[in-house]
């Protein structure tokens, strides 16, 4: 497994070739890409900086593949987040998840989306058109982490 | 007993303060006792740890609640609930 916290982009298909490079028990990528939008809550949004937790951000996001590895048969998973200055259209986040079937996959990805979201952490920063203002943590993300800790698997 | 103290974001900005290093005064061992330890400073302390606000505490950088024991050189963040993703 692989964590990355980084400024630069990064390229899907190569991250995706390298993960599954040569491991033939692979049968099924599944990937998110997060990418930034120029609208929020109705307000142009024109760019923004996301900030960290060096160190913990990394132990965070382990913690949360270690848990997504225990739950789900997953051969290997990448997590690639961004931080500093973005714009819209810019990708922020990439995960990546292989397995031998499909719903491992699917499953293991959009559970670590969800994780990352309400424990991992980073902090979004917008520029809008009346200002700079720091993002509100969102209730329907709790709701969408919280569903994973009814399902047992 | 002393502590690393860690801020960020919309926390960061509201203390005026990324890090600071702090002697607690002996009986507070706890995340509780620290954040009323801190209210007590007042102005922006006071306004954005006052119960009913949202914010988040990590020791030692894990995820910590009001019970989480402290130690002695311990590394304690303070910050808003987060917005990653």
């Amino acid at each position: 497994m692989s964590v990355r916290v980084q400024t630069e982009d990064f390229d899907v298909g190569a991250e995706i070739a390298r993960l599954r490079r040569g491991n033939p028990k692979v049968g099924a990528v599944a990937s998110f890409v997060g990418v930034v939008r120029d609208i929020n809550e109705g307000d142009v949004v024109a760019g923004m900086t996301l900030e960290h937790y060096p160190g913990m951000t990394e132990r965070s996001i382990q913690a949360i593949v270690a848990e997504a590895k225990q739950r789900w048969n997953v051969q290997d998973v990448l997590v690639i987040h961004r931080v500093g200055e973005l714009q819209p259209t810019d990708q922020i986040v990439l995960v990546v998840v292989t397995s031998a079937h499909r719903g491992d996959a699917f499953a293991a990805c959009e559970f670590l989306m969800d994780y990352l979201k309400t424990r991992a952490p980073f902090w979004k920063k917008e520029r809008r058109s009346a200002g700079s203002r720091w993002v509100e943590a969102r209730a329907s993300d709790d709701d969408a982490a919280a569903r994973w800790e009814q399902t047992e698997r | 007993m002393k502590l690393k103290l860690l801020y960020f974001a919309r926390l960061r900005e509201a203390f005026e303060c990324a890090e600071e290093d702090v002697a607690l005064p002996a009986g507070i061992d706890d995340v509780a006792g620290l954040t009323e330890w801190l209210r007590a400073r007042g102005g922006a302390f006071a306004r954005e740890l006052a119960p009913g606000r949202a914010y988040r505490v990590a020791v030692d950088q894990a995820m910590a609640g009001p019970q989480t024991r402290l130690r002695d050189n311990a590394e304690v963040a303070v910050f808003p609930p987060v917005t990653g993703g």
